[in-house]
């Protein structure tokens, strides 16, 4: 089943487009990473797709409801983290979680197991007595993140959930984030390449308002793989490197071979045979191999390729 | 049931951030000296140089005069308070963003914005109605007893004319995300229509009157300003439905 999709949606603020056409689809279960660089679109989909913003045309629907028209039945099922989320300074986080719980119209019994579930699950035992208002960043986002789980809630949006924490605050966020794989579906926006890589199994590429390719993580890594191998030769055996290297270079399967140091860094356009015969080569050389290995590109790599190519077209 | 909800979290707030307080404090202190300053006003005129002189052609101070300082005294603060209390009430939720964090849950627009209201008539019936108490106690060691069905009825005006303000305010801070726009907007519409109050033949069916009429019956008159009421209550439900109405389509 699809849990959220959307068709030709466009935002218009003036004369710039903050979406233009989007045409997203997202399944139920997975954990989407919607990727993009600053100023994409991705805040401005998630605001429509909660219903805070109403989109200039094109339709949305999450859970099969159209957004429009469906605003309350759809705040029941889902879970929203703003990018900057915000709360009343002089609530414990005892105290707005029971008050969400309320707006959920959860009865007392359960309300008060799921604030005390909650709680823990946010590490915020110990502070569910202290105000909001002195609380620290990263406590606030986990806050944040536990106010969007009060309901059980099918969808979660997760607007930028880790871009203004620390390490340490990430991780949390992002383990936060993984434990929930499964139990619903997460549609997650950031810029930062590296937390979709970690947590996110769908990627959405966003840019200039449009989607530029959405995949499974695993896929997309697959299609755009560079076909590279890296060689990391001992030192004793660093004056072969070049005459190997020149002689690879007339080789009909290497694309261009590139030399750091002691590494080598080979673009084939024939992996099998890469495969068959860059291990023979370098015996036959007489290089002593400390490292061998088929480069896995990253999502770094596919995101730059795509919004590369798109900045091109312009 | 929404608006239940929305309520108790409103009420919370005016404990806990002091408002409550901080305007029972306000209007009770009034309250008091009100008829403190009606009963001892001619004794302090004569403490300053030439005092005596002018204190003689000053009539003997009577509950009237006490009754008369109240009023000033409530309707003045009433409109400040209604103002600062409210301005930002809708506008500071949409700017710090609390506003998106909650209605993006299942609470209504309509049950947040008439849980503001309200809180904030709570609060002012709160207060008006210690401060009431006060100055009628005052009043009766310094005067005398006054009519206490009439006192009622005066506070009771008293409120619906500070409500038409928080009304008014109340819809000026859902056009904005600016608390100070906000006020600024309803500053503006207090102006006209304290103009527009001020032409004889409009002023009678308009909010001020209520305070004339409240201020009569304590003299012992009868004639009553049942088109003023019907008109302020119109200008509290009005603007509340204008704002339900823009708040529904706004963006958060």
């Amino acid at each position: 089943m699809i849990a959220v999709r959307t068709e030709e949606l466009r935002k218009v603020f003036g004369t710039i487009f903050a979406l233009d056409g989007l045409n997203l689809s997202v399944e139920e279960g997975t954990v989407f990473g919607f990727l993009g660089p600053n100023g994409a679109g991705k805040t401005t989909t998630i605001r429509i797709l909660t219903s805070l913003a109403h989109a200039t045309s094109g339709q949305a629907w999450v859970l099969g409801k159209e957004v429009t028209t469906n605003r309350r039945e759809i705040a029941q099922q889902i879970g929203f983290l703003p990018e900057e989320p915000a709360f009343y300074p002089w609530m414990t986080p005892r105290e707005f979680l029971d008050y969400v719980g309320r707006v959920f119209g959860l009865q007392a019994a359960m309300r008060s197991t799921r604030t005390k579930e909650l709680l823990a699950l946010a590490g915020l035992e110990e502070a569910a007595k202290r105000r909001i208002g002195g609380f620290s960043r990263g406590m606030r986002q986990r806050l944040a993140l536990a106010q969007a789980l009060v309901n059980h809630p099918k969808v979660l949006f997760l607007d930028e959930p880790a871009s203004a924490l620390d390490p340490v605050g990430r991780k949390e966020v992002l383990d936060f984030i993984e434990q929930l794989r499964g139990q619903c579906t997460v549609f997650m926006s950031t810029h930062i390449l590296a937390d979709v890589e970690r947590v996110c199994d769908t990627v959405g590429i966003i840019n200039r308002g449009k989607l530029v390719t959405a995949a499974p993580r695993e896929a997309l890594l697959a299609q755009y793989a560079i076909p590279a191998f890296e060689v990391e030769v001992d030192a004793k055996t660093e004056a072969a490197l070049v005459p190997w290297s020149e002689a690879l270079r007339r080789v009909t399967w290497v694309t261009t071979i590139s030399l750091q140091g002691l590494v080598a860094r080979v673009i084939v356009n024939d992996v099998e045979a890469a495969k068959r015969e860059l291990l023979a080569s370098i015996t036959q050389a007489g290089l002593i191999l400390t490292r061998y290995e088929v480069v896995r590109p990253s999502l770094e790599d596919v995101f730059l390729q795509l919004v590369g190519q798109e900045e091109g077209q312009v | 049931m929404s608006v239940f909800v929305a309520y108790r979290k409103e009420w919370l707030e005016l404990i806990r951030t002091h408002r409550l307080l901080i305007v029972a404090i306000v209007l009770v202190f009034f309250g008091l000296t009100s008829p403190l300053l009606a009963k001892f006003t001619p004794e302090i005129i004569t403490l300053i140089p030439g005092g005596e002189e002018i204190s003689k052609i000053i009539p003997v101070p009577t509950v009237v005069d006490a009754i008369a300082q109240y009023v000033k005294n409530m309707g003045q603060f009433g409109i400040i308070l209604a103002l600062l209390l409210t301005m930002g009430a809708i506008a500071q939720e949409k700017d710090k963003g609390t506003a998106a964090m909650m209605l993006v849950k299942p609470l209504p627009r309509g049950a947040f914005l008439a849980a503001k209201f309200a809180g904030l008539a709570s609060m002012f019936a709160i207060s008006l109605a210690v401060a009431g108490i006060a100055c009628y106690y005052y009043t009766l060691l310094l005067f005398e007893a006054m009519n206490i069905l009439n006192w009622l009825v005066l506070n009771v005006l008293l409120f619906v004319y500070t409500l038409v303000f928080v009304a008014l305010t109340l819809f000026c801070s859902t056009l904005t995300k600016s608390q100070a726009a906000a006020g600024g907007i309803a500053l503006g519409l207090m102006v006209i229509l304290g103009l527009i109050g001020a032409i004889p033949t409009l002023g009678k069916y308009l909010p001020g009157e209520l305070i004339i009429w409240g201020t009569r019956l304590m003299q012992g008159g009868t004639t009553t300003s049942w088109t003023a009421l019907g008109v302020s209550i119109g200008l509290i439900v009005v603007p509340l439905l204008a704002a339900w109405l823009i708040f529904e389509r706004q963006e958060l």
